[in-house]
C-alpha cells in the first residue's frame, strides 16, 4: 500500500510557465465529470420513480389499465377505510421499535465477541455472521420450517420437557406470529449492527482502554464509562440501520406468515405489495407505501446528526 | 472488551502483600472474563447458526424420518440421504438461480464501484460549494426504500422492455447499492490525509493521476467493504426480483427458491433447506475472509475511523 508513494516512475514534467492546465487537472471539471453519471442514474431511477409513486397515489392506474386518470384523494379514502391498513401501520411501528432495542443490545454483545481475541474466533465469526449474509428470503424459509406447526423442533423440545401438551402453532396465532416475525428480524440484523459497532470499538485508541484498565476500571465500568460514550455515534448508526431494515422489509413477513393469520402480521411494505401487485391496484399500493417516507426522513436526519457528532469527536 | 492483559503495575501500592493480593484479584478477574467470553461466544454462535445446523440435518433426512413428530428432530432416526440435495440440481432450476444471483451480483458490484468511487471522490475531495449538500442528498436517496419504489419501477422496467428478464435487476439494483456505497466511500476518503494527493501533485502528477496512483490503492479497504456490502444487499433483495420477474429461468435465488420449491401446499422441505445451506455458506465464507482482512487493516492503522 504505502509503497505506491515511493514508486520510482518519473512523474511527467509540468509545463514550466504553468499557464496550460490540462482537463485532468481542473478540479471543477473533474468534480462534474465524476459526479454526473451517478446523479443522472439516481435522478432517472430513484427521483423520477419517487414522484411517479406520488402521482400514482392520486390516480386510478391498475396493472390491467396503465393509463393515467386523476382521482384525487379517492385512493386515500379507500385505504383508510380498510382496517388492515391500520393494523399494518401499527405492526410496522411495533416491529421496528421492539427489534431496534433488541438489535442494539444484542449487537453490542456480539460486537465485543467479534473484536475479542480467542481460540476458534474465525469459526465463531463465521457462524455469527451467517444470519446477515444469507439472503433473507432463504433464511425466512428455514425459520418457516423451524416454526412449523407439526414438526417444529422447538415444539418437540417443549413437549419432551413437559412444558406443553399440544403444539405451539407459532405462525397460527396472531401474538406468536408477530413475536416470530420480530425474532427473525432481530436474528438477521444483529450481526450487521455488530459489525457497525465493531468499527467503533476498533477505532478507540488502545491507550485509552489501557489507561482506564491501569486506573483499575473493571469490565462494566470500562464499558459504560469509556466504550459506550466513545462509540455512541456508531451505536446510533447501527440502531437506525436496524430500524430502517426492519421498517422497509417485506420478505420476512411475506415468506414467514404471508401477512396471516387473518392479516394480523402485515406491515406497510407487505400490504402495499398485496394491494399493488397482488391485487393490481397500483394507486392504493402507492398510497400505502408513501406512509413509509416521512418516518424514513426522520430516521435519516437522526443518522446524519449521529455522523456529524462522530466527525467532530 | 474482555481481552486480558498482564496484571497492571500500581506505583502507589508499594507493599509486597498488597501487590500479591492485587495480583490474585486480577488473575481471578482474568479467568472470569476468559470463561464468560467463551460462554457468550459459544451461545451467540449457537443462536445465530442454530437454524443452519437444523437446516443441514433436515436437508439430509429421509421423508420417513422427517415427517414423524415422534422422532427426535436433532438426530438421524433413519440413515441420512443426499437424494433431496440432488433433487435440487436434477429437478429444479436451482443451479440457474444461483448462477443468476452470482452474475447479477458481480455486475451490480462493478457498476457500483464505477459510479460510486468517482462520485465519492468528487464529493469528499474536490471542494465544490455543492459538495456537502450533495453528500447529504445521496444519503437521503439511500433511504428511499424498494418498498416505496417498486410499483413505479415496475412500470419503468416494462417501458424499457426488460420485464421478465434478469437484466432488469442489473439495471435497478444499483439504485440500492450506489447511494449507500458512495456514502461509505466518502467516509473512507475523509479519513485519508489530503497531503497524500497534494504531495503527488507537487511531484508533477495531474489531479487525476494523483487520485489514480495514490488514493485508489489506499482506498482499497473501503472498496472491499463496498464490494462485500453491495453483493450481500443484492443477493438478499426480494421485492424487486419478485415484482419484475416471473419466468423460472430468469429468477434469482432469493425469489426462485421460495416460489419454485413451494408448489401450492407442497413444500419440498429438505430441498429448501439444502438450497439455504448451499447459498448461505459460500457467501458467509467470502464475507468472513474480507471481514478478517478489514479488521486487520483497522488494527494495523491502515484505516482510521
Amino acid at each position: 500500500m504505502a509503497d505506491t508513494l515511493t514508486e520510482p516512475t518519473a512523474p511527467p514534467k509540468r509545463q514550466p510557465d504553468g499557464t496550460r492546465q490540462r482537463l485532468a487537472d481542473r478540479d471543477g471539471f473533474l468534480a462534474w465529470i465524476f459526479l454526473v453519471p451517478t446523479v443522472v442514474y439516481i435522478v432517472a431511477l430513484v427521483a423520477i420513480p419517487f414522484f411517479m409513486a406520488i402521482a400514482f397515489a392520486f390516480s386510478d392506474v391498475t396493472a390491467g389499465n396503465p393509463s393515467y386518470g386523476w382521482v384525487g384523494l379517492e385512493n386515500f379514502y379507500r385505504v383508510f377505510d380498510d382496517a388492515v391498513f391500520w393494523q399494518a401501520l401499527g405492526n410496522t411501528f411495533v416491529f421496528t421499535a421492539i427489534s431496534m432495542v433488541l438489535i442494539v443490545v444484542l449487537g453490542k454483545v456480539l460486537a465485543m465477541i467479534l473484536v475479542a481475541d480467542f481460540k476458534g474466533k474465525w469459526l465463531v465469526r463465521f457462524l455469527v455472521l451467517l444470519p446477515w449474509t444469507t439472503p433473507v428470503a432463504l433464511s425466512s424459509v428455514t425459520w418457516l420450517w423451524l416454526l412449523h406447526s407439526i414438526y417444529s423442533p422447538i415444539d418437540w423440545v417443549l413437549r419432551n420437557v413437559g412444558l406443553i401438551e399440544d403444539n405451539m402453532y407459532f405462525l397460527g396465532r396472531p401474538g406468536l406470529a408477530m413475536a416470530s416475525v420480530i425474532a427473525v428480524h432481530v436474528w438477521r440484523l444483529v450481526p450487521l449492527a455488530a459489525v457497525i459497532m465493531m468499527v467503533g470499538i476498533l477505532s478507540i485508541p488502545d491507550d485509552i482502554t489501557e489507561a482506564s484498565r491501569i486506573d483499575g476500571a473493571g469490565f462494566w465500568r470500562r464499558m459504560f464509562e469509556v466504550t459506550i460514550p466513545l462509540t455512541f455515534p456508531l451505536i446510533a448508526v447501527a440502531a437506525l440501520f436496524g430500524a430502517i431494515f426492519t421498517f422497509t422489509d417485506m420478505a420476512v413477513v411475506y415468506v414467514l406468515t404471508g401477512g396471516g393469520p387473518t392479516n394480523s402480521t402485515h406491515v406497510l411494505a407487505s400490504w402495499s405489495f398485496v394491494r399493488g401487485i397482488g391485487g393490481g391496484d397500483i394507486g392504493q399500493g402507492a398510497v400505502i407505501a408513501l406512509f413509509l417516507f416521512p418516518l424514513l426522513l426522520a430516521a435519516a436526519v437522526l443518522i446524519l446528526r449521529a455522523v456529524r457528532k462522530m466527525e467532530t469527536i | 472488551m474482555a481481552a486480558p492483559t498482564a496484571t497492571a503495575p500500581r506505583s502507589d501500592v508499594p507493599t509486597a502483600a498488597e501487590t500479591a493480593r492485587l495480583r490474585r484479584r486480577y488473575a481471578r478477574r482474568d479467568i472470569m472474563s476468559r470463561v464468560s467470553l467463551y460462554v457468550v461466544a459459544i451461545l451467540a454462535a449457537l443462536v445465530c447458526a442454530g437454524p443452519f445446523v437444523w437446516s443441514t440435518l433436515t436437508a439430509t433426512k429421509l421423508n420417513a424420518d422427517l415427517y414423524n413428530p415422534q422422532h427426535n428432530p436433532f438426530l438421524y432416526n433413519k440413515p441420512p440421504t443426499a437424494d433431496h440435495v440432488m433433487f435440487l440440481f436434477t429437478d429444479t432450476a436451482f443451479a440457474t438461480f444461483a448462477w443468476n444471483t452470482l452474475w447479477v451480483g458481480l455486475l451490480v458490484v462493478l457498476i457500483t464501484l464505477v459510479l460510486g468511487v468517482p462520485a465519492a471522490y468528487s464529493i469528499a475531495r474536490l471542494n465544490r460549494p455543492w459538495s456537502t449538500p450533495m453528500g447529504i442528498a445521496i444519503f437521503f436517496v439511500y433511504l428511499v426504500p424498494p418498498s416505496l419504489l417498486f410499483l413505479s419501477l415496475s412500470r419503468v422496467v416494462v417501458s424499457t422492455g426488460l420485464q421478465d428478464s434478469t437484466w432488469s435487476l442489473v439495471l435497478i439494483y444499483p439504485t440500492i447499492t450506489v447511494p449507500v456505497s458512495t456514502w461509505l466511500l466518502i467516509g473512507f476518503l475523509k479519513a485519508l490525509p489530503r497531503d497524500i494527493e497534494e504531495q503527488a501533485m507537487v511531484d508533477g502528477y495531474s489531479r487525476l493521476g494523483a487520485m489514480l496512483r495514490t488514493i485508489l490503492p489506499l482506498l482499497f479497504p473501503g472498496m472491499v467493504a463496498v464490494v462485500v456490502f453491495a453483493f450481500t444487499l443484492t443477493a438478499s433483495e426480494f421485492i424487486y426480483a419478485l415484482t419484475f420477474i416471473s419466468p423460472t429461468e430468469e429468477k434469482v435465488v432469493s425469489t426462485g427458491v421460495p416460489t419454485e420449491l413451494i408448489r401450492g401446499d407442497v413444500f419440498f422441505w429438505q430441498s429448501l433447506q439444502a438450497a439455504n445451506i448451499l447459498i448461505a455458506v459460500p457467501i458467509a465464507f467470502v464475507f468472513n475472509l474480507f471481514l478478517a482482512r478489514f479488521i486487520s487493516g483497522f488494527t494495523m492503522g491502515a484505516v482510521k475511523g
